[in-house]
């Protein structure tokens, strides 16, 4: 029996993000007005998409280190559950920011084009695109062993683009975005009240472990089929 | 961490209480506060819909696991 108590506790921490998130009080913010507890599901996505493609990234090295294919399929699988969060962080901040940045008083066009230009959005944009490639050029390459070499090079390269593109990049233009100045969704004294973090932070666990558990999930079957092949 | 989202759960739900006496007041919870409850409860079906799934699919890999 596989040792469970995490997917457990997952289950208990989102459970606990729904009904507490939704329920508890939240600061009152122009603009933001109730959508501010999207904190507790959007920028969830993206801190579980950065720890996900972390763990990516220290698996392509460990296949590196010790070329065992097993480490290849599990850089793969994160990279690949990752990037569906990173896709769920996207459409929700879509849906966010039309009701939040798009001015009413605006033409739709021209709120749109403000919003599309947004550095945060582009950034977030290049860092998916990056990793979209990661999947194109492993599933390109034939050869086992090559395919996995090349592509946990590749990890290491991807990953290193991917904080500049979503962190670093944003912060250097204007951005509409929040957290300009600062750590968005970490600083209690303009972002959040200090009773947010309290389901903040369970939040980004139970998404986390979600995600890792989903990984598993895929690991364990990718890991099956391999053992089809070679008997 | 369950324990206390069931603290917070109770004093959520005892704020909903109201002092006049003479409105009947029964099974009211997810009638009140704008029926966010209703909310909650609709997000709360969906995720735990999605973890019986992913739940199913553990279950399967694990019995294909043992068959090997």
């Amino acid at each position: 029996m596989y040792k469970s108590w995490w997917k457990i506790a997952s289950v208990a921490l989102l459970i606990y993000t729904f009904t507490a998130g939704l329920l508890l009080d939240v600061p009152r913010l122009p603009a933001l007005q109730e959508t501010i507890r999207n904190l507790y599901f959007h920028v969830c996505m993206w801190f579980a998409m950065m720890i996900l493609f972390t763990v990516s990234v220290v698996n392509a090295i460990r296949y590196l280190r010790t070329f065992n294919i097993k480490y290849d399929i599990y850089a793969r699988q994160f990279a690949v559950v990752a990037i569906v969060f990173g896709l769920l962080g996207y459409l929700t901040g879509a849906i966010w920011a039309s009701y939040t940045w798009a001015d009413p008083n605006k033409p739709a066009i021209n709120s749109f084009s403000t919003i599309a230009r947004d550095p945060k959005l582009i950034g977030a944009a290049i860092a998916l695109l990056v990793y979209f490639a990661y999947l194109i050029l492993r599933d390109s390459i034939q050869d086992m062993d090559k395919k996995a070499r090349i592509s946990a090079v590749y990890n290491i390269f991807a990953y290193a683009m991917l904080f500049p593109a979503i962190w670093i990049l944003p912060r250097i233009l204007p951005s509409l975005h929040p957290g300009n100045e600062g750590n968005p969704a970490l600083d209690v004294k303009n972002d959040i009240s200090g009773n947010m973090r309290m389901i903040f932070y369970p939040a980004v666990i139970g998404w986390t472990l979600l995600g890792v558990w989903i990984t598993t999930l895929k690991i364990r079957l990718s890991l099956l089929k391999e053992k089809g092949m070679l008997s | 961490m369950l324990l206390f989202s069931l603290l917070i759960i109770s004093v959520v739900s005892f704020a909903q209480e109201k002092p006049d006496s003479y409105r009947v007041e029964m099974a009211d919870t997810m009638r009140s506060n704008g029926r966010i409850y209703v909310v909650v409860a609709v997000a709360l079906t969906i995720l735990i819909g999605l973890v019986l799934y992913v739940v199913r699919i553990d279950r399967k890999i694990s019995k294909l696991e043992r068959e090997k």
